[in-house]
C-alpha cells in the first residue's frame, strides 16, 4: 500500500491520460463523441492559427501598398526614399505638402513631430505612474491604494477621443491663459494628452515589476534596519528594473501610436521646428487626416501606406522589446540571471 | 513593535520626503482623472434627456439627438463580438488543451496574440482599407457581383471585423485566465469517465469558463465602442438619412460623431451643448461595461477564494 491511500497521485493520473487517449484509436471508441472530437479539434486549432494569420496579412497587405515607393518608377518620381528622407534642393529644405504641385513628401517634419509629442508625454507620464506605482505598493495604506488603483483603471478606460475632446476643448484654454503661446494647439497639448494614455500601462507595468520582487527580498532588507523607503529605493526599484523598462518601452509605443488625441489636440500643421509650443503632424495623426480624400493609387496613397508601414514595424519593435525585458525579469528574480 | 515605530519620526526625513513625493505623483494622477470626468459630467449632464438619446440630428447638429449614433455603435458591437467572442475563445481554449506542453505553435500564437494587442488602432484602420475594403469587398464584388461596386467600400461589416481584430488579444487573455482557473481535477474525472477532449471541453470547462469569456467579451466591448481611428475609414459616417439595415450600409458612431463635430463643426458655441451631451453618453457606455466587467471579474475571484 502506497503512503497516501489507494488512489494514485493527481499528476499520475494525468500523465496516463495522453496515453490513454492515443491508446484507443479515436474512431474505434464508442458514442457519437469520437467524430465531433475529430472535427472540434481542427477547427479550434484552425481559429488558433487567425491570430498568426492576422498578424501576417496586416504586414502583407501594408507592405504591399507600401512598396510602389520603393520599386515603382511612376511613384518614385514623386516620392522616393530619397525625396521622404534628404533635404529637397529647392527651399524649404523639408516639407510635408502633399496637395501642392509638385507635391512634396519629406517624412522629415512628420518625424519631428512625432517626436516631440511623444518626448513630451513621456517626461511627463513616466516619472508619474512609476512613482504612483512605488507609492501603491510600497508606502500606501489599503484604503489609498483602493482609491489610485479604480482611479487609473477609470484612465484606462477613457476612450482616446475622449481625451483629445477633453485636450482640445479644455486643456488648450488652460494653457494658453496660463503660458501665451502662438499656436494653441501644439506639442506640449498634445504631449500633455498622450501622458494621459501612457499613465495607465506605464503604472500596470511597473505595479506587476515591484509585484513580481519576491517579498523575502522585502523582509531581508527590513530586518537589516533599512527603512521603508531605503528599501524601495536600494533593493525594490534595482530588483524590478527590468519591468520598469519593459513598461516604459510599451508606453512609447503606445505613445507614438496613439491617433485621436494627437489629431484633436496638436494643431495638425506639418512645421518644421524643433520648439514644443509650434503645432506639429504625428505621423498617426497624418495618416487620420489625409487616407479619407487620398485617390486610391496615387503616390500619396502610397506615401501613407508608407508611413502605416513604418509605424507597424517600430510598436512591433517595441513590443517586442517590452516582453523580452518582462521575460527578462522574470528569470532575474527566479534566480537565472 | 516594528522596526519602523523604533525609528524616530524625525530621523525617517528623507523617507517621509519620498513618500511624499510618490503620494504627490498619485494625488496628480488622481485629480487629473476627476477634472476631466467632472469637466464633462458639468457641461454635457445637462442636455442628457429620453429625447437626447431617441432622436435623431436636426439643423445641422446643433438640436436633436444622436440616436443614430447609438444605433450604429450598438450594431457595430454587436457584429464584432459576433466576430470576435467564438474566435477568441477557441484560440484560448487551443492554448489550453488541446496543444501539447511545449508546442511551439502555441508561443507563436502567444506572440502573436501579444504583437496584436500592441499595434496601433490607426494601422488597423489601414488594414481594414487595404485588405477587407480592397482586396476582400472587391474580390466578392468582382467574382459574385460582376464588378458592380457593393462590398467595395465602406460598411460596417468592414468596420465590425476590423474592430474584432483589435480587440481579439483582449478576449483571449481573459478566455485563457477563466481555463486555467478552473481546476485539472474537473477534467480529469470526465476523462476518468470516458468523455473525449471535445466532450470535456463543451460540457465540463466552457461553462465554468463562461464568467471570464463575459468579463473578456465585456471588456472588448468597451473598447470596441471607444475606438474611432479603425473604423474612421472602414465604415463610420458623419451624417446619414436612414440606419444601417444591410452589412454594406455605413453607420453613425459616437466616439467617430464626437471627432467630426469637435473638429469639423462650423459654429463651435452652438454644438458645444451637443457635443459635451455626446461626449457623456460616450463616457457613460464604456464606464458602465467596464464597471460591469469589473464586478463579474470580482465575483468570480471571490468564488473562487471560496472555494466553491
Amino acid at each position: 500500500m502506497r503512503p497516501g491511500g489507494v488512489l494514485p497521485a493527481t499528476q499520475e493520473v494525468s500523465a496516463l491520460v495522453p496515453a490513454l487517449e492515443s491508446a484507443v484509436p479515436p474512431l474505434a471508441r464508442k458514442g457519437s463523441g469520437a467524430a465531433s472530437d475529430l472535427v472540434a479539434a481542427y477547427l479550434i486549432k484552425a481559429c488558433a492559427c487567425v491570430a498568426i494569420v492576422s498578424l501576417v496579412l496586416i504586414f502583407i497587405f501594408i507592405g504591399k501598398e507600401a512598396l510602389p515607393v520603393l520599386t515603382s518608377a511612376e511613384i518614385r518620381q514623386e516620392a522616393d526614399l530619397g525625396k521622404l528622407f534628404l533635404p529637397a534642393a529647392e527651399a524649404p529644405a523639408f516639407a510635408w505638402q502633399p496637395v501642392s504641385d509638385p507635391p512634396r513628401f519629406s517624412l522629415l517634419p512628420l518625424l519631428v513631430g512625432t517626436l516631440k509629442a511623444t518626448v513630451v508625454s513621456v517626461l511627463v507620464a513616466i516619472p508619474l505612474a512609476i512613482a504612483a506605482a512605488l507609492f501603491t505598493s510600497e508606502f500606501a495604506p489599503p484604503w489609498v491604494r483602493e482609491i489610485i488603483k479604480p482611479a487609473i483603471e477609470l484612465l484606462a478606460g477613457i476612450p482616446s477621443v475622449v481625451v483629445g475632446f477633453f485636450c482640445l476643448m479644455v486643456l488648450a484654454d488652460w494653457l494658453q491663459q496660463a503660458f501665451g503661446w502662438t499656436f494653441r494647439l501644439n506639442a506640449m497639448t498634445a504631449g500633455l494628452g498622450l501622458s494621459l494614455a501612457v499613465i495607465p500601462i506605464v503604472y500596470t507595468m511597473s505595479e506587476d515589476a515591484f509585484n513580481a520582487v519576491p517579498r523575502a527580498y522585502r523582509e531581508g532588507s527590513l530586518a537589516m534596519g533599512a527603512s521603508r523607503w531605503q528599501t524601495a529605493w536600494r533593493i525594490v526599484l534595482p530588483a524590478s528594473s527590468a519591468g520598469l523598462l519593459a513598461a516604459c518601452v510599451l508606453g512609447f509605443g503606445r505613445a507614438v501610436g496613439e491617433t485621436m488625441i494627437v489629431l484633436m489636440a496638436s494643431g495638425n500643421s506639418a512645421l518644421w521646428s524643433l520648439s514644443p509650443t509650434a503645432s506639429i503632424r504625428t505621423f498617426s495623426a497624418t495618416i487620420a487626416a489625409e487616407l479619407g480624400e487620398v485617390v486610391v493609387g496615387s503616390s500619396h496613397y502610397h506615401v501613407l501606406f508608407f508611413i502605416g508601414a513604418f509605424l507597424f514595424v517600430l510598436t512591433f519593435l517595441a513590443n517586442l522589446a517590452g516582453h523580452w525585458f518582462t521575460a527578462r525579469l522574470q528569470r532575474r528574480l527566479q534566480g537565472q540571471l | 513593535m516594528t522596526i519602523e515605530n523604533r525609528k524616530s519620526k524625525i530621523a525617517n526625513l528623507p523617507g517621509l520626503f519620498f513618500g511624499t513625493l510618490t503620494g504627490l505623483a498619485s494625488l496628480i494622477i488622481v485629480a487629473m482623472v476627476f477634472i476631466i470626468l467632472g469637466n464633462i459630467v458639468l457641461h454635457g449632464a445637462g442636455r442628457i434627456s429620453w429625447e437626447f438619446l431617441t432622436h435623431s440630428p436636426e439643423m445641422g447638429m446643433t438640436e436633436g439627438g444622436i440616436f443614430p449614433a447609438i444605433f450604429g455603435t450598438f450594431s457595430l458591437v454587436v457584429l464584432m463580438t459576433l466576430a470576435v467572442v467564438p474566435l477568441g475563445v477557441a484560440t484560448a481554449v487551443y492554448m489550453h488543451e488541446y496543444a501539447p506542453k511545449r508546442s511551439r505553435l502555441v508561443k507563436v500564437v502567444r506572440l502573436a496574440i501579444q504583437n496584436l494587442a500592441g499595434v496601433p488602432a490607426i494601422v488597423f484602420g489601414l488594414f481594414g482599407l487595404g485588405f477587407f475594403i480592397e482586396f476582400v469587398g472587391r474580390g466578392i464584388d468582382r467574382v459574385l457581383l460582376d464588378g458592380e461596386l457593393n462590398y467595395g467600400q465602406p460598411a460596417i461589416l468592414w468596420a465590425a471585423l476590423t474592430m474584432a481584430l483589435l480587440t481579439l488579444p483582449t478576449v483571449v487573455v481573459a478566455s485563457e485566465e477563466a481555463l486555467r482557473a478552473i481546476p485539472q481535477i474537473y477534467r480529469e474525472a470526465a476523462y476518468a469517465m470516458g468523455a473525449t477532449r471535445w466532450q470535456v471541453i463543451r460540457r465540463v470547462v466552457l461553462p465554468q469558463a463562461v464568467g471570464g469569456i463575459l468579463t473578456g467579451a465585456i471588456l472588448a466591448v468597451s473598447r470596441g465602442a471607444g475606438e474611432v481611428a479603425p473604423v474612421m475609414f472602414t465604415g463610420a459616417a458623419y451624417f446619414l438619412p436612414q440606419l444601417p439595415a444591410r452589412l454594406t450600409d455605413q453607420f453613425m458612431e459616437l466616439g467617430y460623431h464626437v471627432y467630426v463635430m469637435t473638429t469639423q463643426a462650423p459654429n463651435v458655441e452652438e454644438t458645444k451643448p451637443i457635443l459635451y451631451a455626446t461626449v457623456l453618453v460616450l463616457l457613460m457606455l464604456t464606464f458602465a461595461l467596464n464597471f460591469t466587467a469589473i464586478m463579474i471579474r470580482a465575483r468570480i475571484r471571490r468564488r473562487l477564494r471560496e472555494g466553491r
